[in-house]
């Protein structure tokens, strides 16, 4: 069978493809190098591990049963760690999405009073560098008596989160029709009911976007996690993962494996919604 | 039910009257939340932190710090230096990754992976990478040219410019992405009338592509060069702001000063920054509330 193309090779498609592929051999590279290693060390035992070798003599998945059998001093409360950092995402991703969602929908539909000044604050915090934050947070949350507390983290990260939501939501919400909420009150529809019968179903896409955006800003957070939560029982998995650091000798290739499986989750939930992702985040990050 | 999608008219406002109509007062009810968030975990931290960094004692002491002289000069080489590097970087790379071809789709995919995946395990993989005795870098230099190869992060320069290529590695892909995007928004029309005026690829870039551009990559080189300041991970997890506390930005001498029981110092360091940030912020706002 002849393929469509072939009869019009020519040496220039050649050096076309010659040229794009020495752009693309070095970013597969670039981009691939850390992850693999990550992934050489999860496989390794500890000798290959330290041997500098491309893959492992003895490939084994030894270090993911210490990990699920918690059979190390670092790995103790492994699954407790593993909770703790699903619950607090979840949880994040509820609250925002409800935070949000109200106050777009307040800001965009109800045209609330002083909702333009609110949305411009948001903005603000949006802007505010989230490490700079941090310290004041930290201290606030010793005076709410919240540290040590997974609520100190999770009402940290809604703060974190909800700027960024309420205005991503607002710029959807401002394109359905006006006339979807006068032909709904025409119907005798109560705000609720115009929220929740007409607002939200169309909201959808949206909503999807922001509850993935607002659940892997959490589970990935690591700065406020390690300052808001110490106790080995209370920590997430960022944490318990940084803790290994403190020791001289750490076994990294347990701390790769823990990173592996900790990874897993979020780069899973990033490929499952990069459709709403990309649609509903990328043009809201950036308007030129 | 038709519903006509044109126009832009908006529901006229009510007359402001001391009676809220319903929807007002659901409006209000439903602002709530978010505005009991903002008092409780920004206005009240930001005010009680100002008020704890209010003695001049404190920018005595921090004028007086060595540390944070050099926080200050890293910050600025990351933003200045670091963000650049990585924004040409992404125009250029934005430019391949618009090239209609299918394996070039499948390593747009992969290519996205760096951030899509959390930092921490993936910088302390590369901290790994770069041990001087056991890390992968120095095994192959050892290799190929039987030398041992440099302390990579005992080095200053060297660690921070480390600390800046895992920053770079990264947040590449957000920023490629948002570029793709706008790239692909160039109507396809004026490049064919080019290529049929026998445009070289430069001409193409220098009178299409940037002119359509520029904006947005102002805005995104500004924008990243905001958030690279909070960026805390890459450098706390690769260098700890060592060696000798050698490469510290503001924010990981901010959580430093904090770890110290230096409250009032930390804060004082950010409200340092305060001068640079808040116009960039201003800046920002003035663009995207438009």
């Amino acid at each position: 069978m002849k393929l469509p193309g072939v009869s019009e090779f020519s040496w220039r498609d050649v050096a076309t493809e010659a040229r794009l592929l020495l752009i693309g051999i070095p970013v597969f590279l670039w981009t691939m190098i850390p992850i693999y290693h990550m992934f050489l060390f999860a496989i390794s035992p500890k000798e290959d591990a330290f041997s500098g070798k491309l893959w492992p003599d003895h490939p084994t998945l030894h270090n993911f049963e210490i990990v699920f059998k918690q059979q190390h001093y670092f790995l103790r409360d492994f699954y407790v760690q593993f909770w703790n950092s699903t619950l607090i995402a979840a949880s994040v991703g509820v609250l925002t999405l409800f935070i949000a969602t109200s106050a777009a929908f307040s800001i965009s539909r109800l045209k609330v009073p002083g909702g333009r000044m609110v949305l411009n604050l948001a903005l603000f915090t949006y802007f505010i560098p989230a490490a700079f934050l941090a310290v004041p947070m930290y201290r606030t949350m010793g005076n709410y008596g919240l540290l040590n507390n997974h609520w100190s983290l999770i009402l940290a990260m809604v703060t974190i989160a909800s700027p960024y939501a309420i205005w991503v939501l607002k710029q959807a919400s401002d394109k359905l029709p006006v006339e979807l909420d006068e032909a709904a009150v025409m119907d005798g529809a109560t705000t609720l009911q115009i929220f929740r019968l007409v607002y939200l179903p169309l909201m959808m896409p949206s909503l999807v976007a922001i509850g993935t955006y607002a659940v892997l800003l959490a589970w990935n957070e690591y700065l406020y996690a390690f300052l808001l939560l110490s106790n080995d029982r209370e920590i997430t998995l960022p944490v318990a993962l940084g803790n290994f650091l403190a020791a001289d000798d750490s076994p990294w290739e347990l701390l790769m494996t823990t990173g592996f499986i900790y990874a897993l989750p979020p780069a899973a939930v990033y490929y499952a919604f990069r459709r709403y992702m990309v649609g509903g985040l990328t043009a809201g990050a950036v308007k030129s | 039910m038709a519903i006509t999608l044109s126009g832009d008219q908006s529901i006229p406002a009510p007359p402001l009257s001391p009676r809220l109509t319903p929807a007002q007062v659901w409006g209000i009810v439903l602002l709530a939340p978010y505005l009991l968030v903002f008092l409780a975990f920004v206005v009240y931290p930001v005010c009680y932190g100002l008020w704890l960094a209010r003695a001049p004692s404190n920018y005595v002491a921090l004028y007086n710090d060595p540390i944070f002289a050099r926080a200050a000069v890293n910050t600025l080489i990351f933003l200045v230096i670091g963000i650049n590097i990585k924004m040409l970087i992404a125009l250029f790379l934005s430019g391949f990754f618009a090239q209609q071809r299918p394996w070039i789709k499948w390593l747009s995919v992969i290519f996205i992976l760096p951030w899509a995946v959390p930092s921490i395990p993936t910088i302390l993989s590369v901290r790994f990478m770069l041990n001087p005795e056991w890390g992968m870098v120095n095994h192959f230099i050892f290799s190929f040219t039987g030398d041992d190869g440099p302390n990579w992060l005992n080095d200053p320069t060297v660690a921070l410019t480390m600390a800046i290529a895992v920053h770079i590695w990264k947040s590449l892909p957000f920023w490629t992405l948002i570029l793709i995007t706008g790239r692909l928004a160039i109507s396809h029309d004026l490049f064919e009338a080019a290529e049929v005026d026998g445009a070289s690829w430069w001409q193409k870039f220098r009178f299409i592509t940037w002119p359509s551009m520029q904006t947005l990559y102002v805005t995104c080189t500004l924008l990243s060069m905001i958030w690279t300041l909070g960026d805390f991970n890459s450098v706390y997890l690769l260098t700890g702001g060592g060696p000798a506390d050698l490469t510290h930005v503001l924010s990981t001498l901010g959580i430093r000063y904090l770890r110290l029981d230096q409250l009032s110092l930390a804060m004082a360091s950010i409200v340092c920054a305060m001068p640079f940030v808040l116009p960039l912020v201003y800046f920002m706002m003035k663009r995207l509330s438009r």
